[in-house]
């Protein structure tokens, strides 16, 4: 399978975003509940670019499998925005900069199998999160 | 994606058709707030039955609604939350408070009807 990219700058592109990973699930086999939990993944991840970094990328691809014997959704969600100072602080229940719930990152990690984020001050942010086929 | 809002007696139903975005979500609180008061609604149901994913932003959103027409004079009630969507926002943290929730729009009416019932007993 090719890889998946869709530009994220708008709340429309949060609804294409989280469709497309929701039928590349179905088509993967994951069950419903799994579908809608990396639907619900890809919402927030692809939000959080709208909101703190104004535009960047959600991929979609398959990552073959690695000693577990089982392959995965990979979802990498990143942009060039402002980064994230403190990221223990931000994957923190609660902690939030825009007066929100704070609970799109730790909530995401809840949600899925793996995951990672990568944060830069200037730079930008790259979180990666998997759910195992 | 317009959300179309009913009038059904003392009660509006917003029937959710499709995926919203959060403009969308925005503009069916906007709705609701108005329309409660130009029809003098005592209710509220909004029914998501259709929406697979219920992330914090549509939470909040809710959350909001209910916050807003509470103070407009009516009580809302979510219906129709998945099973499976239900899963996803009890693992990102989310919680509904300041709506009531009810499985379908049968039981949200008879629900609303009891409450208005017992409020006007109370303020007797
Ligand atoms: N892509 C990003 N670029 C810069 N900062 C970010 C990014 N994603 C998250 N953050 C920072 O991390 C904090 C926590 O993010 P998280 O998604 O958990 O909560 P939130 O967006 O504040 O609220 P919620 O997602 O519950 O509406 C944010 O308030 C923001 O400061
Ligand atoms: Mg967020």
């Amino acid at each position: 399978m090719n890889d998946i990219a869709i530009s994220i700058s708008s709340d429309q592109d949060i609804v294409i975003a989280r469709q497309r990973g929701r039928e590349l699930a179905a088509k993967l086999g994951f069950s419903s509940t799994e579908q809608i939990a990396i639907a619900t993944a890809i919402s927030e991840l692809s939000r959080n670019i709208v909101e703190y970094a104004k535009r960047g990328e959600v991929i979609l691809s398959l990552t073959p499998s690695q000693g577990n014997g089982r392959g995965s959704l990979q979802i990498t969600a990143r942009d060039r925005g402002p980064g994230i100072p403190d990221v223990a602080l931000a994957m923190r229940d609660g902690y939030s900069t825009s007066r929100s719930l704070g609970l799109g990152l730790p909530g995401t990690r809840r949600l899925m199998d793996e995951f990672e984020i990568v944060s830069k001050p200037g730079k930008g942010t790259t979180v990666t999160i998997r759910k195992w086929i | 994606m317009e959300v179309p809002i009913l009038k059904q007696g003392d009660y509006l139903i917003a029937s959710i058709q499709a995926a919203l975005s959060d403009a969308d979500l925005l503009r069916l609180r906007d709705d609701l707030a108005q329309r409660v008061g130009r029809f003098r609604s005592r209710g509220v149901i909004v029914d998501v039955t259709v929406l697979d994913v219920m992330d914090s932003f549509a939470v909040r959103t809710l959350r909001n609604i209910g916050q807003i027409l509470k103070m407009r004079g009516a009580e809302t009630v979510i219906v129709g939350i998945q099973p499976e969507v239900a899963f996803a926002m009890v693992q990102l943290g989310l919680t509904l408070t300041d709506v009531w929730t009810a499985l379908d729009l049968e039981e949200s009416i008879s629900f609303l009807d009891r409450l208005m019932k017992a409020g006007r007993t109370q303020g007797e």
